[in-house]
């Protein structure tokens, strides 16, 4: 056995070319910068896709946040009720990037906003929060207010006003609602109605709220409005009536659209199964 | 005690002004110190000086964003600061990563880890250009700071100012990289900010000095480099490092029993003379 090995090392291969071995190498190099690259892009594209983030007053818009912020820290910093946290790696949101959670600790809206004018890079943008020169912290847009009628205690009849009541701006994000309790036929509903105008999405509300799990909460503007679009119009609205401009034009063709109409209603209308 | 000063001087020098900015920014969160605050991503030194860590803003620069006035005057402070220190001061004298690649190199030399894989690293200290033109490219097609959302800098140093969460995983995953998979791993090869700075680095002043006359060949300084390719020169020639990879951490001076090595001021006149 031992005889016969140096048999078969006498077929020693050539060595490589310096051509092979260059194209091989940079072959080795894009092939590995592919991989490394798709890995990296898929990570990155997994944790940044966090849409249930509560962002510090002034922030831009969520996808040019993320390219934006720089992750300093400095609106932290500036908060003087630690509203404001830092993702942590375990948090499950995007790594260093500002956000709060108001049951714990809600914004309290300072007037002169402190950590928006520290921030660097714009990603707080001052502009966003100033009416005539002063900053102004009542319209600022962190999020809005969302009841679930189903928990809200004020909607089973029970007296509360404890969201209404926190509301930093009392009577105009929240209003209290009248309505008459047909159960009893002699007591009050004393319903809690947010006014998304108005709300700036700072939380205390959601910290107020008695239930064992809030029943009034913020979200992201965008994950908690809908949107009706240009075909629903307000049509007693003049100034609703101005979105019909934007509206254009939708033709939905199916196989009954080839027939008329009158020859699709006489058809015995099998084609509708 | 003299000797022990002598050897250690710039190691001492570089823990206490690593661990003392550490500390300044710790103390501005906590206590509300305003001497440095924020982190090495970005922060504001007196409450006044802004200062930006150039390599995130040149990836929102790629990604899309628009650069705020500030943001750019604290890159360009750190620029300057660096064009004139060298870039890679920054790895070992301010970047906290450093310490715990230090400890893995330091454990790997006693432990004599090299001698069961063997001299031959399998890989390239290129890697790290690579990766920084990787970080761009992804940076510019998903609009993203691709490297900011993986970085174990600032989140281990964002972790020790406020609060670390799982950071400490990535610090013991550097390590243990670092200690059993690749020499120099992290800061000597994966590392794209000590690539960006390397290419930073290339043309600072401050650089370390070899005098051949005094050399004698023991190739300490080689053992304890962490770039021992920017020292080439040892025993062959008296030339500064000119590597933009060299770190200035002063390491290779203080192991040098025969004063074969030191700092220097680059001298433009000198350099034209020995055609560097």
């Amino acid at each position: 056995m031992s005889e016969n090995r140096p048999e078969i090392k006498k077929k020693k291969r050539e060595p490589l070319s310096d051509r092979r071995k260059f194209i091989l190498n940079m072959a080795r190099g894009v092939g590995l910068v592919t991989m490394g690259g798709f890995v990296w892009s898929a990570y990155v594209d997994e944790v940044t896709a966090s849409t249930l983030l509560l962002r510090p007053p002034g922030a831009i818009k969520e996808k040019d946040f993320l390219k934006t912020c720089i992750k300093c820290g400095l609106c932290a910093l500036a908060c003087p009720y630690d509203t404001l946290l830092l993702a942590k790696p375990g948090d499950n949101k995007p790594l260093g990037t500002p956000y709060f959670i108001p049951r714990d600790i809600p914004c309290y809206m300072c007037p002169d906003i402190p950590c928006v004018p520290v921030c660097p890079t714009g990603a707080l943008d001052e502009t966003s929060v100033t009416t005539d020169g002063v900053l102004d912290i009542n319209i600022a847009d962190m999020g809005l207010a969302i009841v679930d009628d189903e928990s809200c205690i004020a909607f089973w009849g029970i007296q509360c006003d404890a969201c209404y009541r926190a509301c930093p701006l009392l009577g105009e994000a929240i209003t209290i609602e009248y309505e008459k309790n047909a159960r009893t036929g002699k007591h009050a509903f004393m319903k809690p109605i947010v006014h998304s105008d108005a709300c700036t999405g700072c939380g205390l509300c959601e910290r107020a709220c008695v239930t064992e799990k809030p029943a009034i909460f913020v979200l992201p503007r965008e994950t908690a409005m809908g949107k009706a679009g240009d075909y629903y119009i307000k049509g007693w609205d003049k100034e609703d009536e101005k979105r019909l401009e934007n509206a254009g034009e939708i033709k939905t063709t199916t196989e009954i659209s080839k027939q008329s109409a009158m020859d699709s209603l006489n058809s015995g209308m099998e084609d509708l199964y | 005690m003299a000797t022990l000063w002598n050897s250690y001087r710039y190691l001492v020098l570089r823990r206490v002004t690593q661990i003392g900015l550490l500390v300044l920014y710790f103390g501005a969160n906590a206590w509300g110190w305003t001497i440095l605050m924020g982190n090495l991503s970005s922060s504001r030194f007196l409450d006044f000086v802004p200062m930006s860590d150039p390599y995130a803003a040149l990836q929102m620069l790629v990604a899309g964003a628009v650069l705020a006035t500030d943001l750019l005057i604290g890159v360009a402070v750190v620029t300057v600061f660096y064009l004139l220190i060298g870039g890679r001061a920054f790895c070992s004298w301010v970047c906290p990563i450093n310490m715990i690649t230090d400890a893995a190199n330091f454990l790997r030399r006693k432990l004599e880890i090299d001698r069961i894989q063997g001299s031959k690293q399998p890989a390239s200290r290129n890697m790290r250009y690579w990766i920084l033109a990787l970080s761009l490219i992804i940076s510019a097609i998903m609009g993203l700071t691709a490297f900011e959302f993986i970085s174990p800098i600032s989140m281990v140093h964002r972790g020790i100012v406020f609060g670390l969460g799982f950071g400490w995983a990535a610090m013991l995953i550097i390590f243990l990289f670092d200690l059993f998979v690749l020499k120099n791993g992290w800061c000597g090869h994966v590392c794209p900010l000590g690539g960006f700075y390397s290419l930073l680095g290339k043309f600072s002043l401050i650089r370390v000095q070899h005098y051949e006359e005094n050399c004698t060949l023991c190739m300490k300084c080689k053992t304890v480099c962490p770039e021992h390719q920017v020292l080439h020169m040892i025993g062959k020639k008296s030339l500064p490092v000119l590597s933009g990879e060299c770190s200035n951490c002063a390491r290779c001076i203080e192991v040098c029993d025969d004063d074969a090595l030191g700092f220097s001021i680059r001298n433009l006149a000198e350099n034209k003379k020995t055609g560097e």
